[in-house]
Protein backbone atom coordinates (compact mmCIF):
# COMPACT_ATOMS: atom_id res chain seq x y z
CA UNK A 1 0.00 0.00 0.00
CA UNK A 2 1.59 3.70 -1.33
CA UNK A 3 1.41 6.01 1.49
CA UNK A 4 2.26 9.40 0.15
CA UNK A 5 4.27 11.41 2.72
CA UNK A 6 3.94 15.17 1.85
CA UNK A 7 7.64 16.08 2.12
CA UNK A 8 8.35 19.92 1.40
CA UNK A 9 9.06 20.60 5.03
CA UNK A 10 9.00 18.82 8.30
CA UNK A 11 9.97 15.25 9.80
CA UNK A 12 8.94 13.56 6.66
CA UNK A 13 11.68 11.22 6.98
CA UNK A 14 10.21 9.92 10.09
CA UNK A 15 7.17 8.97 8.89
CA UNK A 16 8.39 7.19 6.12
CA UNK A 17 10.28 5.44 7.94
CA UNK A 18 7.77 4.53 10.22
CA UNK A 19 5.49 3.43 8.20
CA UNK A 20 8.10 1.23 6.03
CA UNK A 21 8.74 -0.69 9.43
CA UNK A 22 5.31 -1.25 9.42
CA UNK A 23 5.29 -3.13 5.67
CA UNK A 24 3.70 0.52 3.92
CA UNK A 25 5.66 1.98 0.79
CA UNK A 26 5.95 5.22 1.44
CA UNK A 27 6.72 8.14 -1.13
CA UNK A 28 7.82 11.46 -0.78
CA UNK A 29 5.70 13.75 -2.32
CA UNK A 30 6.59 17.07 -3.24
CA UNK A 31 5.05 17.70 -6.35
CA UNK A 32 1.49 16.78 -7.68
CA UNK A 33 2.88 14.02 -9.79
CA UNK A 34 4.27 12.08 -6.96
CA UNK A 35 0.49 11.94 -5.88
CA UNK A 36 -0.43 9.76 -9.03
CA UNK A 37 -0.93 5.72 -7.39
CA UNK A 38 -0.89 7.35 -3.81
CA UNK A 39 -3.21 5.55 -1.26
CA UNK A 40 -3.15 7.45 1.86
CA UNK A 41 -1.15 10.79 2.78
CA UNK A 42 0.78 11.54 5.73
CA UNK A 43 0.49 15.26 6.61
CA UNK A 44 3.47 15.41 8.96
CA UNK A 45 4.96 17.76 11.73
CA UNK A 46 7.33 20.79 11.12
CA UNK A 47 7.04 24.40 11.16
CA UNK A 48 2.79 25.05 9.62
CA UNK A 49 2.66 29.05 8.44
CA UNK A 50 5.92 27.10 6.07
CA UNK A 51 4.44 24.22 5.07
CA UNK A 52 1.38 26.18 3.80
CA UNK A 53 3.73 28.72 1.80
CA UNK A 54 5.36 25.44 0.16
CA UNK A 55 2.37 22.89 -0.58
CA UNK A 56 1.04 26.16 -1.98
CA UNK A 57 4.21 26.86 -4.29
CA UNK A 58 4.71 23.38 -5.01
CA UNK A 59 0.99 23.00 -6.58
CA UNK A 60 0.34 20.81 -4.15
CA UNK A 61 -2.91 22.62 -2.38
CA UNK A 62 -5.80 21.67 -4.79
CA UNK A 63 -4.26 18.52 -5.82
CA UNK A 64 -4.47 17.02 -2.13
CA UNK A 65 -7.51 19.01 -1.20
CA UNK A 66 -9.10 16.60 -4.15
CA UNK A 67 -7.94 13.58 -2.99
CA UNK A 68 -8.68 13.83 0.73
CA UNK A 69 -12.27 15.21 -0.32
CA UNK A 70 -12.74 12.13 -2.46
CA UNK A 71 -12.06 10.44 0.72
CA UNK A 72 -8.82 9.10 0.64
CA UNK A 73 -7.59 8.37 4.29
CA UNK A 74 -4.85 10.94 5.82
CA UNK A 75 -3.15 10.99 8.79
CA UNK A 76 -1.78 14.19 10.12
CA UNK A 77 0.67 15.01 13.05
CA UNK A 78 0.95 18.13 14.92
CA UNK A 79 1.55 20.87 12.20
CA UNK A 80 -0.63 18.25 10.04
CA UNK A 81 -3.29 18.71 12.48
CA UNK A 82 -3.28 22.27 12.55
CA UNK A 83 -3.15 21.73 8.51
CA UNK A 84 -6.25 19.91 8.57
CA UNK A 85 -8.42 22.07 10.72
CA UNK A 86 -11.20 24.04 10.05
CA UNK A 87 -9.94 26.87 12.20
CA UNK A 88 -6.73 28.07 12.94
CA UNK A 89 -6.25 30.69 16.25
CA UNK A 90 -2.80 32.41 16.51
CA UNK A 91 -1.91 31.37 13.28
CA UNK A 92 -0.24 34.30 10.50
CA UNK A 93 -3.73 36.10 9.08
CA UNK A 94 -3.12 34.50 6.20
CA UNK A 95 -2.75 31.26 6.76
CA UNK A 96 -4.67 28.79 5.24
CA UNK A 97 -5.81 25.18 6.18
CA UNK A 98 -7.64 22.48 4.34
CA UNK A 99 -10.32 22.72 6.43
CA UNK A 100 -11.54 18.85 6.75
CA UNK A 101 -11.50 18.28 10.29
CA UNK A 102 -14.32 20.13 12.59
CA UNK A 103 -11.96 21.34 15.25
CA UNK A 104 -10.36 25.07 16.19
CA UNK A 105 -6.69 24.61 16.88
CA UNK A 106 -4.36 27.09 19.06
CA UNK A 107 -1.08 26.91 17.41
CA UNK A 108 1.62 26.47 20.39
CA UNK A 109 -1.17 26.39 23.12
CA UNK A 110 0.78 24.73 25.22
CA UNK A 111 3.63 27.56 25.14
CA UNK A 112 6.66 28.17 23.83
CA UNK A 113 9.37 25.19 23.28
CA UNK A 114 10.26 25.30 27.41
CA UNK A 115 6.53 24.00 27.60
CA UNK A 116 6.85 20.89 25.19
CA UNK A 117 6.71 17.65 27.13
CA UNK A 118 5.91 13.77 27.09
CA UNK A 119 3.57 11.78 28.31
CA UNK A 120 2.17 8.04 28.39
CA UNK A 121 -1.62 8.43 26.64
CA UNK A 122 -4.20 5.95 26.35
CA UNK A 123 -5.85 5.56 22.99
CA UNK A 124 -9.16 4.10 22.00
CA UNK A 125 -8.71 1.18 19.91
CA UNK A 126 -5.01 0.64 20.86
CA UNK A 127 -3.76 -1.67 23.67
CA UNK A 128 -1.09 -0.08 25.41
CA UNK A 129 -0.12 3.62 26.10
CA UNK A 130 1.54 5.45 23.41
CA UNK A 131 4.25 7.45 24.32
CA UNK A 132 3.27 10.92 23.08
CA UNK A 133 5.67 13.45 22.37
CA UNK A 134 4.08 16.78 21.95
CA UNK A 135 6.81 19.49 20.50
CA UNK A 136 5.23 23.34 20.60
CA UNK A 137 2.26 21.10 19.92
CA UNK A 138 -1.43 23.08 18.54
CA UNK A 139 -4.31 22.86 21.18
CA UNK A 140 -7.61 21.72 20.40
CA UNK A 141 -9.92 24.34 21.92
CA UNK A 142 -13.29 23.24 20.22
CA UNK A 143 -13.64 19.91 17.98
CA UNK A 144 -17.53 19.62 16.28
CA UNK A 145 -19.75 17.35 17.26
CA UNK A 146 -19.17 14.46 14.18
CA UNK A 147 -15.41 14.85 15.09
CA UNK A 148 -14.77 11.55 17.42
CA UNK A 149 -11.94 12.01 20.54
CA UNK A 150 -9.71 8.96 20.84
CA UNK A 151 -6.91 10.61 23.65
CA UNK A 152 -7.31 13.39 25.84
CA UNK A 153 -4.76 15.12 27.79
CA UNK A 154 -5.80 16.44 31.59
CA UNK A 155 -2.93 19.75 31.19
CA UNK A 156 -1.92 21.85 33.96
CA UNK A 157 -1.28 25.14 32.45
CA UNK A 158 1.17 27.53 33.77
CA UNK A 159 -1.43 29.54 35.24
CA UNK A 160 -2.36 26.60 37.54
CA UNK A 161 -5.88 25.84 35.71
CA UNK A 162 -6.14 21.70 34.58
CA UNK A 163 -8.01 21.50 31.29
CA UNK A 164 -9.12 18.46 30.16
CA UNK A 165 -7.93 18.67 25.86
CA UNK A 166 -8.32 16.10 22.73
CA UNK A 167 -5.26 14.60 21.13
CA UNK A 168 -6.15 12.82 19.07
CA UNK A 169 -9.13 13.04 16.80
CA UNK A 170 -11.06 11.60 13.95
CA UNK A 171 -13.14 11.76 11.70
CA UNK A 172 -14.06 9.96 8.57
CA UNK A 173 -10.97 9.64 6.62
CA UNK A 174 -9.18 11.66 8.41
CA UNK A 175 -7.20 11.30 11.18
CA UNK A 176 -5.01 13.78 13.75
CA UNK A 177 -2.76 13.67 16.41
CA UNK A 178 -1.29 16.93 17.88
CA UNK A 179 1.34 14.85 19.35
CA UNK A 180 4.25 13.07 17.10
CA UNK A 181 3.79 9.08 17.16
CA UNK A 182 6.69 9.26 14.45
CA UNK A 183 9.47 10.46 16.57
CA UNK A 184 9.33 7.31 18.87
CA UNK A 185 8.60 4.39 16.28
CA UNK A 186 5.34 3.91 16.86
CA UNK A 187 3.09 3.46 13.60
CA UNK A 188 -0.34 2.30 15.23
CA UNK A 189 -1.78 5.56 14.52
CA UNK A 190 -0.66 4.91 10.38
CA UNK A 191 -2.59 1.41 11.17
CA UNK A 192 -5.45 3.16 12.21
CA UNK A 193 -5.30 5.80 9.77
CA UNK A 194 -4.98 3.07 6.81
CA UNK A 195 -5.87 -0.25 7.68
CA UNK A 196 -2.94 -2.83 7.99
CA UNK A 197 -0.85 -3.11 4.83
CA UNK A 198 -1.27 -5.91 2.72
CA UNK A 199 1.79 -7.55 3.31
CA UNK A 200 1.30 -8.03 6.45
CA UNK A 201 -1.95 -10.15 5.48
CA UNK A 202 -0.35 -12.51 3.60
CA UNK B 1 -3.75 11.12 35.42
CA UNK B 2 -0.04 11.05 32.86
CA UNK B 3 2.93 12.05 34.26
CA UNK B 4 4.22 15.04 31.88
CA UNK B 5 7.85 15.56 31.50
CA UNK B 6 9.82 19.12 30.28
CA UNK B 7 13.14 19.70 28.64
CA UNK B 8 14.16 15.76 27.76
CA UNK B 9 16.44 15.28 25.27
CA UNK B 10 13.94 13.83 23.19
CA UNK B 11 11.78 17.22 22.80
CA UNK B 12 14.91 19.13 22.85
CA UNK B 13 16.20 17.20 19.48
CA UNK B 14 12.35 16.62 18.56
CA UNK B 15 12.04 20.60 17.51
CA UNK B 16 15.33 20.55 15.68
CA UNK B 17 13.15 17.36 13.62
CA UNK B 18 10.49 19.85 13.46
CA UNK B 19 12.90 22.59 11.54
CA UNK B 20 14.65 19.87 9.06
CA UNK B 21 14.24 20.74 5.56
CA UNK B 22 13.64 24.56 6.50
CA UNK B 23 15.17 28.04 6.88
CA UNK B 24 16.65 29.18 10.09
CA UNK B 25 16.95 33.85 9.50
CA UNK B 26 19.14 36.25 11.29
CA UNK B 27 16.86 38.83 12.38
CA UNK B 28 17.91 42.41 13.82
CA UNK B 29 14.40 43.72 14.54
CA UNK B 30 10.28 43.04 14.39
CA UNK B 31 10.46 43.85 11.05
CA UNK B 32 12.65 42.25 9.61
CA UNK B 33 11.55 39.28 12.10
CA UNK B 34 8.13 39.75 9.74
CA UNK B 35 9.75 39.68 6.26
CA UNK B 36 11.76 36.61 7.35
CA UNK B 37 8.18 34.73 8.33
CA UNK B 38 6.63 36.33 5.49
CA UNK B 39 8.72 34.57 3.05
CA UNK B 40 8.47 30.90 5.04
CA UNK B 41 11.42 30.89 7.70
CA UNK B 42 11.18 27.83 9.91
CA UNK B 43 12.32 30.14 12.50
CA UNK B 44 14.28 33.37 13.32
CA UNK B 45 17.55 34.16 15.13
CA UNK B 46 17.40 37.23 17.40
CA UNK B 47 20.61 39.24 17.58
CA UNK B 48 21.55 43.28 17.72
CA UNK B 49 24.10 42.77 14.37
CA UNK B 50 24.26 40.31 11.86
CA UNK B 51 27.89 38.89 11.36
CA UNK B 52 29.07 41.15 8.55
CA UNK B 53 28.36 43.54 10.82
CA UNK B 54 30.15 42.25 13.62
CA UNK B 55 33.21 41.62 11.55
CA UNK B 56 32.90 45.45 10.20
CA UNK B 57 32.39 46.12 13.59
CA UNK B 58 35.15 44.45 15.41
CA UNK B 59 34.93 44.89 19.48
CA UNK B 60 32.87 42.89 22.03
CA UNK B 61 30.20 41.43 20.55
CA UNK B 62 27.71 39.81 23.40
CA UNK B 63 24.22 38.16 23.72
CA UNK B 64 21.17 40.90 22.10
CA UNK B 65 19.28 43.05 24.80
CA UNK B 66 16.12 41.33 26.22
CA UNK B 67 13.65 43.73 24.75
CA UNK B 68 14.95 43.18 21.31
CA UNK B 69 14.36 39.52 22.13
CA UNK B 70 10.64 39.88 23.04
CA UNK B 71 9.64 42.47 20.69
CA UNK B 72 10.73 39.89 18.11
CA UNK B 73 9.20 36.71 19.88
CA UNK B 74 6.37 39.16 19.73
CA UNK B 75 5.79 39.90 15.73
CA UNK B 76 6.34 36.64 14.74
CA UNK B 77 4.33 32.87 15.36
CA UNK B 78 7.52 30.72 14.35
CA UNK B 79 10.23 29.62 16.84
CA UNK B 80 12.73 32.31 18.16
CA UNK B 81 16.32 31.53 19.07
CA UNK B 82 18.87 33.69 20.04
CA UNK B 83 23.10 33.61 20.65
CA UNK B 84 24.81 33.67 23.85
CA UNK B 85 28.51 33.92 24.04
CA UNK B 86 30.67 30.62 24.32
CA UNK B 87 30.64 29.41 27.55
CA UNK B 88 28.45 32.67 29.22
CA UNK B 89 26.04 30.51 31.03
CA UNK B 90 24.45 33.74 32.60
CA UNK B 91 23.34 35.13 29.26
CA UNK B 92 21.85 31.63 28.58
CA UNK B 93 19.82 31.63 32.15
CA UNK B 94 18.50 35.36 30.69
CA UNK B 95 17.20 33.71 27.75
CA UNK B 96 15.60 30.96 29.66
CA UNK B 97 13.75 32.82 31.39
CA UNK B 98 13.18 35.00 27.97
CA UNK B 99 11.71 31.30 27.09
CA UNK B 100 13.62 31.45 23.68
CA UNK B 101 12.80 28.53 21.78
CA UNK B 102 16.53 27.55 21.08
CA UNK B 103 19.96 29.01 22.02
CA UNK B 104 22.44 29.39 19.98
CA UNK B 105 25.81 29.40 22.00
CA UNK B 106 27.42 31.19 19.26
CA UNK B 107 31.31 31.18 17.70
CA UNK B 108 29.71 35.08 16.15
CA UNK B 109 30.16 36.31 19.40
CA UNK B 110 32.93 37.06 21.55
CA UNK B 111 33.88 34.05 23.74
CA UNK B 112 33.45 34.53 27.50
CA UNK B 113 35.28 31.52 28.95
CA UNK B 114 38.59 30.01 26.88
CA UNK B 115 38.53 26.77 28.42
CA UNK B 116 34.66 25.56 29.06
CA UNK B 117 31.65 25.62 26.71
CA UNK B 118 28.01 25.98 29.11
CA UNK B 119 26.52 22.70 31.02
CA UNK B 120 23.81 21.92 28.29
CA UNK B 121 22.45 19.35 30.11
CA UNK B 122 21.64 21.70 32.90
CA UNK B 123 19.00 23.92 30.62
CA UNK B 124 15.13 23.30 29.47
CA UNK B 125 15.82 25.36 26.65
CA UNK B 126 17.69 23.11 23.84
CA UNK B 127 20.97 24.67 22.30
CA UNK B 128 22.60 24.64 18.97
CA UNK B 129 26.27 24.60 18.63
CA UNK B 130 28.69 25.11 15.84
CA UNK B 131 31.36 22.59 14.63
CA UNK B 132 33.72 22.53 12.19
CA UNK B 133 34.90 18.72 12.29
CA UNK B 134 32.80 15.59 13.81
CA UNK B 135 35.36 15.54 17.15
CA UNK B 136 33.95 19.19 17.89
CA UNK B 137 30.34 18.01 17.05
CA UNK B 138 30.43 14.89 19.33
CA UNK B 139 32.32 16.88 22.00
CA UNK B 140 29.50 19.48 22.24
CA UNK B 141 26.30 16.91 21.79
CA UNK B 142 28.38 15.33 24.85
CA UNK B 143 27.80 18.48 26.12
CA UNK B 144 23.91 18.68 25.73
CA UNK B 145 23.63 20.22 22.29
CA UNK B 146 20.76 18.92 20.58
CA UNK B 147 21.37 20.35 17.31
CA UNK B 148 24.31 20.70 15.57
CA UNK B 149 25.30 22.93 12.59
CA UNK B 150 28.51 23.22 10.63
CA UNK B 151 30.38 26.57 11.57
CA UNK B 152 31.43 28.25 8.13
CA UNK B 153 32.98 31.27 8.27
CA UNK B 154 29.44 34.07 9.49
CA UNK B 155 29.16 36.82 7.64
CA UNK B 156 31.50 36.38 4.65
CA UNK B 157 29.03 35.26 2.26
CA UNK B 158 31.05 32.61 1.03
CA UNK B 159 29.68 29.23 1.54
CA UNK B 160 33.71 27.37 0.78
CA UNK B 161 33.60 26.89 4.97
CA UNK B 162 30.47 25.72 5.28
CA UNK B 163 31.24 23.06 2.42
CA UNK B 164 34.12 21.71 4.19
CA UNK B 165 33.10 21.37 7.51
CA UNK B 166 30.12 19.71 6.06
CA UNK B 167 32.29 17.42 3.96
CA UNK B 168 34.24 16.61 7.02
CA UNK B 169 31.55 15.71 9.05
CA UNK B 170 30.08 13.33 6.55
CA UNK B 171 32.85 11.24 5.81
CA UNK B 172 33.82 10.83 9.51
CA UNK B 173 30.19 9.27 9.76
CA UNK B 174 30.84 7.58 6.26
CA UNK B 175 33.82 5.84 8.05
CA UNK B 176 32.95 5.08 11.30
CA UNK B 177 29.69 3.58 10.61
CA UNK B 178 31.94 0.77 8.69
CA UNK B 179 34.49 1.06 11.25
CA UNK B 180 35.20 -2.40 12.93
CA UNK B 181 34.92 -2.53 17.01
CA UNK B 182 38.11 -2.12 17.79
CA UNK B 183 38.68 0.49 15.28
CA UNK B 184 35.80 2.61 17.21
CA UNK B 185 38.20 3.17 19.90
CA UNK B 186 40.36 4.56 17.86
CA UNK B 187 38.32 6.99 16.56
CA UNK B 188 37.46 8.12 19.77
CA UNK B 189 40.77 8.54 20.51
CA UNK B 190 41.59 10.54 17.18
CA UNK B 191 38.50 12.66 17.31
CA UNK B 192 38.72 13.54 21.44
CA UNK B 193 35.18 12.35 21.67
CA UNK B 194 33.17 9.81 23.77
CA UNK B 195 33.30 6.33 22.79
CA UNK B 196 29.44 6.24 23.34
CA UNK B 197 28.51 8.36 21.11
CA UNK B 198 30.96 6.86 18.50
CA UNK B 199 29.84 3.65 18.80
CA UNK B 200 26.00 4.75 18.83
CA UNK B 201 27.14 6.30 14.72
CA UNK B 202 27.77 2.57 14.22
CA UNK B 203 25.32 1.28 15.17
CA UNK B 204 22.70 3.40 13.64
CA UNK B 205 24.50 2.97 10.49
CA UNK B 206 26.67 6.65 10.03
CA UNK B 207 23.86 9.67 11.72
CA UNK B 208 25.13 12.34 14.04
CA UNK B 209 23.09 11.29 17.16
CA UNK B 210 21.24 14.68 16.64
CA UNK B 211 20.37 16.50 13.67
CA UNK B 212 22.94 18.51 11.60
CA UNK B 213 22.02 21.84 9.62
CA UNK B 214 24.41 23.72 7.77
CA UNK B 215 25.37 27.68 8.35
CA UNK B 216 27.77 30.20 7.36
CA UNK B 217 28.58 32.13 3.94
CA UNK B 218 24.90 30.91 2.28
CA UNK B 219 24.10 33.60 -0.19
CA UNK B 220 22.14 32.54 -2.97
CA UNK B 221 19.58 29.61 -3.94
CA UNK B 222 22.38 27.64 -5.18
CA UNK B 223 24.23 27.44 -2.17
CA UNK B 224 21.73 26.15 -0.15
CA UNK B 225 20.72 23.83 -2.42
CA UNK B 226 24.38 22.35 -2.20
CA UNK B 227 25.05 22.48 1.18
CA UNK B 228 21.30 20.64 1.61
CA UNK B 229 23.06 17.79 -0.91
CA UNK B 230 26.06 17.91 1.39
CA UNK B 231 24.23 15.90 4.20
CA UNK B 232 22.58 19.33 5.87
CA UNK B 233 19.37 18.74 7.01
CA UNK B 234 18.05 22.46 7.19
CA UNK B 235 20.20 25.62 7.09
CA UNK B 236 20.91 28.94 8.96
CA UNK B 237 20.94 32.01 6.95
CA UNK B 238 22.66 35.38 8.32
CA UNK B 239 24.08 38.06 6.18
CA UNK B 240 23.03 36.77 2.84
CA UNK B 241 19.49 37.52 3.37
CA UNK B 242 19.26 40.96 5.07
CA UNK B 243 22.45 42.46 3.28
CA UNK B 244 21.33 41.68 0.06
CA UNK B 245 19.44 43.60 -2.59
CA UNK B 246 15.66 42.21 -2.07
CA UNK B 247 15.98 40.99 1.28
CA UNK B 248 11.82 39.13 0.89
CA UNK B 249 13.14 37.73 -2.53
CA UNK B 250 16.10 36.34 -1.91
CA UNK B 251 14.97 34.74 1.27
CA UNK B 252 11.35 33.52 -0.40
CA UNK B 253 13.87 31.68 -3.15
CA UNK B 254 16.44 30.29 -0.52
CA UNK B 255 13.16 28.63 1.73
CA UNK B 256 12.19 27.38 -1.89
CA UNK B 257 15.62 25.85 -2.46
CA UNK B 258 16.44 23.67 0.98
CA UNK B 259 13.03 22.49 0.51
CA UNK B 260 13.48 21.35 -3.00
CA UNK B 261 17.09 21.18 -3.44
CA UNK B 262 17.32 17.84 -5.23
CA UNK B 263 14.94 19.77 -8.20
CA UNK B 264 17.82 21.52 -10.30
CA UNK B 265 14.77 23.29 -12.15
CA UNK B 266 12.55 24.45 -9.35
CA UNK B 267 15.85 26.23 -7.73
CA UNK B 268 16.85 27.47 -11.17
CA UNK B 269 13.08 29.16 -11.12
CA UNK B 270 13.66 30.75 -8.12
CA UNK B 271 17.52 32.13 -8.80
CA UNK B 272 16.68 34.50 -11.39
CA UNK B 273 16.47 38.17 -10.99
CA UNK B 274 17.01 38.31 -7.09
CA UNK B 275 18.95 41.58 -7.24
CA UNK B 276 22.61 42.21 -6.10
CA UNK B 277 23.49 39.54 -3.53
CA UNK B 278 25.73 40.16 -0.16
CA UNK B 279 29.22 41.22 -1.01
CA UNK B 280 31.41 38.22 -0.26
CA UNK B 281 34.83 38.42 1.36
CA UNK B 282 37.38 35.48 0.19
CA UNK B 283 38.87 33.72 2.62
CA UNK B 284 42.64 34.92 2.13
CA UNK B 285 41.99 38.21 3.25
CA UNK B 286 40.05 37.65 6.25
CA UNK B 287 41.71 38.90 8.85
CA UNK B 288 39.25 36.75 11.83
CA UNK B 289 38.47 33.51 11.54
CA UNK B 290 35.23 33.34 14.02
CA UNK B 291 35.33 29.02 13.34
CA UNK B 292 38.80 28.92 15.00
CA UNK B 293 36.79 30.00 17.96
CA UNK B 294 35.41 27.41 20.64
CA UNK B 295 37.11 23.92 20.55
Amino acid sequence: MAIGVVAVQGDFAEHAAVLEGAGFSPKLVRGYRDLFGVDGLVLPGGESTTQAKLIDSAGLRSPLEGLIREGMPVLGTCAGLIMLSRTIIGGRPDQWSFDFLDVEVLRNGFGRQVRSFEAELPVAGLLGAMHAVFIRAPVIVAAGEGVDVLAEVAYKFVDGTTRVLPVVVQRNNVLAAAFHPELVGDSRLHVLAFGAPAEKLI
Amino acid sequence: MAEFEEGTARVKRGLAEMLRGGVVMDVVNAEQAKVAEDAGAVAVMALERVPADIRRDGGVARMSDPALIEEIQAAVTVPVMAKVRIGHFGEAQLLEVLEVDYIDESEVLTPADEEYHIDKWGFKVPFVCGATNLGEALRRISEGAALIRSKGEAGTGNVVEAVRHLRSITADLRAIASASPEELFGWAKRLSAPYELVAEINRNGGHLPVPLFCAGGIATPADAALVMQLGAEANFVGSGIFKSGDPAKRARAIVEATAHFNDPERVLAVSRNLGEPMVGIEMSTLEQHLAERGW
